[in-house]
């Protein structure tokens, strides 16, 4: 399958009386077709920005995609003009966002917010639309969709807003679907729930996803490829299984150590991360994590590491150190084995 | 939704009735009635039997709390008496300058509606441009400018450039259209600068505020045209706080116009109002206080059934 959108160079920047936010700083990264790609990272370090930047939603006057290609379908989204664009955004490129509770529009009906996208993208009459949008319903789990539809957002509780969103994305059958943390909001339940029902739709009808999630367990479990960021870049990237048995870098691994895993005996304690993400208005010379980082060398403090290959996998990272990172993670993940195994024993 | 409605109507009772209660009372502690008003007008000398006839005759001598039950009484039959200053029944009084004050009130909302609405989401579409600017500029000196001043520009200006002044004398809307409006246009358009000034600047907040709501970058997201999102989902959200503004602001005219109506020599309700009480016309102002706080209540009740209209989270308990 080819490569469906393809992000080069991207950089986006808020300029805020505090100073020039960088908060997209030259990431690249692509999703081929049909393909799930996560990006990972915790909150403020660019993920939902960059989201923001392929529907080129960001808000100005303070935000600007400063640079950088965004090539989908082989067209370039930053070159288009606002009408074309216009025409991309519900049609080839849905987005379903975090809070499904604000997301909606509180006065208008789930019937008037589903049907829009289908009357102005695929010259539906409203007859069709309706029938449609309850097909819609039906299909992201809604019971009784013919009698939802002329009710509110607010007679709909957490996780039906969230399915809806889900049929509103899905609604003109897009190619790819960017969803920014769909399931922070919800319940634990209720999110996978969600994140079946999303992994299970864009199996059957084909359409690629990139998830933001700052939940490395979402990622385990529903992503083809992973794409972790920190401070604005992207410093790893793998797939999914690599980014889990050979983290390569620090954050990486930090990231890890710091969520809890049930495939693991428990651990006395989770180990977070030490220290704070930094200020995107002044970030440091050298690699933006190295403030934090138990491997720091000289070297870090003064040079940007750029994204390695790492083998020919596909796995890249940006650190001065991966090999180092590489052993420890290796060791770090035989001592669990070892320790389950002799509990396993003691057992 | 009928049983909010008759539920809400029985509330009017007891708010009318307080009123109806402070201002009989109220009328009777400011010193100096009618009567002495009026023989004091004829000569410095009066009879002091003259004067207790008087009051005899307008029922001032009765025990207060009788006066108040008649008054009452009276009420309930929608029997307002006669204007103490006039003689003429009060309902009639009233009639012509209600008329004459709600039909400047609804024009003069329209223009403000007509200027505010889109003034407010256009000086917010361009937050901090020069749009934006001339548009604050336009609303702030609306703010600043009071419309009695307002109209006598506009008379001035209309007689030194068109040599033609509008009609000095009121014909109601069904005789003659084309005259009252030619007479009633401007004051509506000077009062209605004012009021729209109000307006724009909450359209202006309430649409900023709205834009930035998440169901607006859904909406954006979902590939809709400029023109829709505006119109169907941010205009309707904006609306609430803004009506709001727009219906005190009317309800405020029919009884506040006083200088306006006095500059455009219209008997509108403020004057009547004015005049009532510095006559200490008892009835007649009693039965204005009455009205306009029902208009106030009324207009209330019109914005808490539209509040419900437009946003449907808001249920009729």
């Amino acid at each position: 399958m080819g490569t469906l959108l393809d992000v080069r160079s991207l950089t986006t920047h808020f300029v805020t009386s505090a100073g020039v936010v960088r908060a997209v700083e030259g990431v690249a990264w692509d999703v081929n077709a049909g393909e799930t790609v996560a990006l990972v990272g915790e909150s403020g370090c660019g993920k939902s920005v960059s989201a923001l930047s392929i529907m080129r939603l960001v808000q100005g006057p303070a935000g600007r995609i400063v640079d950088g290609t965004i090539l989908f379908k082989g067209r370039d989204l930053l070159k288009l003009t606002e009408e074309e664009m216009r025409r991309v955004r519900g049609r080839e490129i849905a987005m379903i966002f975090q809070e499904p509770m604000t997301s909606l529009n509180p006065v208008l009906t789930i019937g008037r917010q589903l049907t829009e996208g289908l009357e102005i993208h695929l010259g539906m009459t409203p007859a069709a639309a309706r029938t449609r949008a309850a097909e819609l319903l039906a299909m992201v789990g809604i019971s009784d969709p013919a009698r939802r539809l002329p009710q509110y957002p607010h007679q709909f509780s957490g996780g039906m807003r969230q399915r809806m969103m889900i049929a509103m994305a899905l609604a003109c059958d897009p190619a790819l679907i960017l969803a920014d943390e769909p399931t922070t909001a919800l319940d634990v339940t209720i999110q996978a729930q969600i994140l079946e029902l999303m992994k299970d739709l864009s199996r059957r009808l084909g359409v690629a996803m990139l998830i933001i999630t700052h939940n490395l367990g979402v990622v385990a479990r529903y992503a083809d490829r992973v794409n972790v960021m920190y401070a604005g870049r992207i410093i790893e990237r793998g797939t999914a299984r690599e980014i889990y048995g050979n983290p390569r870098h620090p954050y990486t691994l930090g990231l890890l150590g710091s969520v809890p895993r049930l495939d693991e005996p428990r651990r006395e304690r989770l180990a977070p991360i030490e220290g704070q993400p930094p200020d995107l208005t002044r970030l440091p010379p050298g690699c933006a994590f190295a403030p934090r980082c138990g491997y720091r060398v000289e070297r870090c403090l003064v040079e940007v590491p750029p994204l390695r290959p790492l083998g020919d996998g596909g796995h890249v990272t940006a650190c001065w150190e991966a090999d180092r990172v590489g052993s420890a993670s290796r060791g770090a993940a035989e001592l669990r084995q070892a320790t389950s195994a002799t509990r396993r024993a003691v057992k | 939704m009928t049983r909010y409605i008759v539920k809400r109507v029985l509330l009017m009772i007891p708010t009318l009735l307080s009123v109806a209660v402070l201002v009989f009372f109220l009328m009777r502690v400011v010193p100096g009635d009618i009567v002495e008003l009026r023989f004091a007008g004829e000569s410095s000398f009066a009879q002091k039997e003259s004067l207790d006839k008087e009051r005899a005759r307008l029922g001032l001598d009765q025990p207060i709390w009788k006066q108040f039950a008649s008054w009452m009484w009276g009420i309930l039959r929608f029997d307002f008496g006669t204007s103490m200053w006039t003689g003429a029944s009060i309902l009639d009084e009233i009639r012509l300058r209600f008329a004459l004050s709600l039909q400047l009130a609804i024009m003069a909302t329209f223009i403000a509606v007509l200027l505010a609405i889109p003034l407010g989401v256009v000086a917010a579409l361009k937050q901090d441009t020069w749009v934006d600017y001339v548009v604050r500029i336009f609303s702030i000196a609306g703010l600043a400018t009071p419309s009695f001043w307002l109209g006598i520009m506009f008379i001035l200006a209309l007689l030194i450039v068109f040599h033609w002044l509008p009609p000095m004398v009121y014909t109601p809307f069904w005789q003659s259209p084309i005259q009252n409006l030619a007479q009633l246009i401007w004051p509506a358009l000077a009062v209605g600068y004012r009021y729209s000034a109000v307006a724009t600047r909450m359209t202006r907040s309430a649409m900023l505020e709205v834009l930035r709501e998440d169901y607006i970058r859904t909406a954006r997201a979902k590939g809709l045209w400029q023109q829709l999102i505006l119109s169907r989902h941010a205009l309707k959200n904006a609306m609430l706080p803004v009506l709001t503004v727009i219906a005190l602001e009317f309800a405020f005219l029919m009884g506040g116009l006083v200088v306006t109506e006095q500059v455009f020599n219209l008997n509108g309700l403020g004057l009547l109002f004015v005049e009532s009480v510095a006559h200490r016309d008892y009835t007649l102002t009693q039965a204005l206080v009455l009205l306009v706080a029902f208009v106030f209540i009324f207009v209330n009740f019109m914005v808490d059934l539209a509040y419900a209209w437009i946003d449907p989270r808001i249920k009729f308990r």
